[in-house]
């Protein structure tokens, strides 16, 4: 699976997303599922899939799906 | 990684804050009809300069509650915060979506300073019921998912019932409790479920760093103040590294921090704060109690740079703490009397 589907996967997951939802697009508080406490589980489970940790910044930071992609990237994780 | 926002002394932090807030108080009275209004019936005129931060007019923290203050166009009302007000109409926060990025930043430049970049485990001195109900917070779980961003495995120390959890505390303790932890709580509710649990079951938390706000006057009530409070959390459970806060919702992403010696106060440098003698409005020497006045930069979305409180509180000096600028302590509300006679100076004039 492409890093992109896993975190696609992620994001469907952590915030109980609807099948018609345009994940690659979405951007924080775009949708209800997305407020500060989705964020809160949402931060959890992209660490718990790919093992990785977070700083302050990054979470404050983690403004859209295209962001998050980024930051995993930025880990050293590839496809 | 951003720098320090403890480095200014005071002369830089006045320079530099004087400037800022200027032009702050220029934007303002270009985008708020309500605000322009209030300074030129208090003969303010536009364009005014201003020799220190102390000439700066200033607003009672009050009308937020009676006015609609912004300096945003209805369209880009990106959310409103509403405070808790104890009696009458909550204050009303408008914020833009730069304003809604701004705070969490700022607030994270100024707790980076106790806690690090990286994200600690995180015990929460409150239920998760707090933040069950999504559409609408209270002032407590705003609070709570504010500080959620700086920690991470986050377990609370209270179930659904607002009972103490003492098992779940033991657990996470068990897990993080030899490395560096967070603790979050409000004041009353750390002392009332953290310290008094912990001493009980005679937990260690000594690896914990505290970060709690919300008054002490529950407190006071049975004879704990700050300093009592640090003394008993250091000897009957370890904790030493303790930061009270002080700061409002009208001041959305701005705290005042207590340094790691205790005891005071200080304000990042994108802030400051002036002590008014409650008679006179006059700025108050060091060690002279009086009303508390806020300074900020991050109020952009609405007219709250420069706000009277309704708090008092004393600078003990400046430049000679664990940080550079003022430090200060909180002492207490301001008498309901006076609080309400300044804020109707300024609700006559607005009216007009």
């Amino acid at each position: 699976m492409s890093l992109n589907d896993r975190l696609r996967g992620v994001f469907v997951d952590a915030l109980q997303l609807d099948a018609d939802v345009d994940v690659e697009n979405l951007k924080y508080r775009d949708i209800d599922e997305w407020d500060s406490v989705g964020h809160m589980a949402l931060v959890a489970a992209i660490e718990d899939e790919f093992d990785v940790q977070f700083e302050t910044e990054q979470v404050i930071d983690m403004s859209s799906f295209k962001v998050a992609l980024d930051m995993v990237k930025g880990f050293g994780i590839s496809e | 990684m951003s720098e320090s926002v403890f480095g200014r002394s005071q002369v830089e932090r006045e320079a530099a804050l004087l400037t800022e807030l200027t032009e702050l108080t220029e934007h303002h009275r270009a985008n708020s009809v309500q605000y322009d209004r209030i300074l030129s019936s208090l003969g303010i005129e536009q364009g005014q300069r201003f020799d220190s931060l102390a000439e700066l007019p200033w607003l009672p923290v009050r009308m937020f509650k009676t006015h609609e203050l912004k300096s945003i166009p209805d369209d880009e009302v990106f959310k409103v915060l509403t405070s808790s007000g104890t009696t009458g109409d909550p204050s009303r926060i408008y914020l833009d979506k730069d304003a809604a990025a701004v705070q969490p930043r700022m607030l994270g430049a100024t707790l980076r300073e106790v806690l690090g970049g990286k994200r600690l485990p995180m015990l929460m001195v409150d239920t998760i019921s707090i933040i069950k109900n999504r559409r609408s917070f209270s002032a407590r779980g705003a609070g709570v998912l504010g500080m959620a961003n700086f920690g991470r495995a986050h377990v609370y120390a209270l179930d659904e019932n607002d009972q103490p959890d003492v098992e779940a505390v033991k657990g996470f303790l068990e897990k993080h409790g030899n490395e560096p932890f967070l603790i979050f709580g409000f004041t009353f509710m750390v002392w009332q479920y953290l310290y008094e649990v912990a001493k009980e079951h005679k937990l260690d938390l000594s690896n914990g760093i505290l970060i709690h706000s919300g008054g002490w006057k529950k407190l006071i009530d049975i004879a704990v103040d700050n300093g009592e409070f640090r003394r008993r959390f250091a000897q009957d459970t370890g904790l030493t590294r303790i930061h009270n806060y002080y700061g409002m919702i009208e001041q959305i992403g701005t705290v005042f921090l207590e340094g790691e010696s205790g005891n005071s106060l200080y304000c990042p440098e994108f802030a400051d704060v002036i002590i008014r003698n409650p008679d006179t409005w006059e700025e108050q020497p060091v060690g002279e109690p009086g009303v508390i006045e806020v300074i900020s930069t991050l109020p952009r979305s609405y007219p709250g740079h420069v706000l009277l409180t309704e708090d008092l509180g004393v600078v003990h000096g400046i430049d000679d703490g664990d940080w550079p600028g003022k430090r200060f302590s909180v002492l207490g509300r301001l008498p309901r009397a006076e609080a309400r006679g300044c804020s109707d100076t300024f609700s006559g004039a607005v009216a007009s």
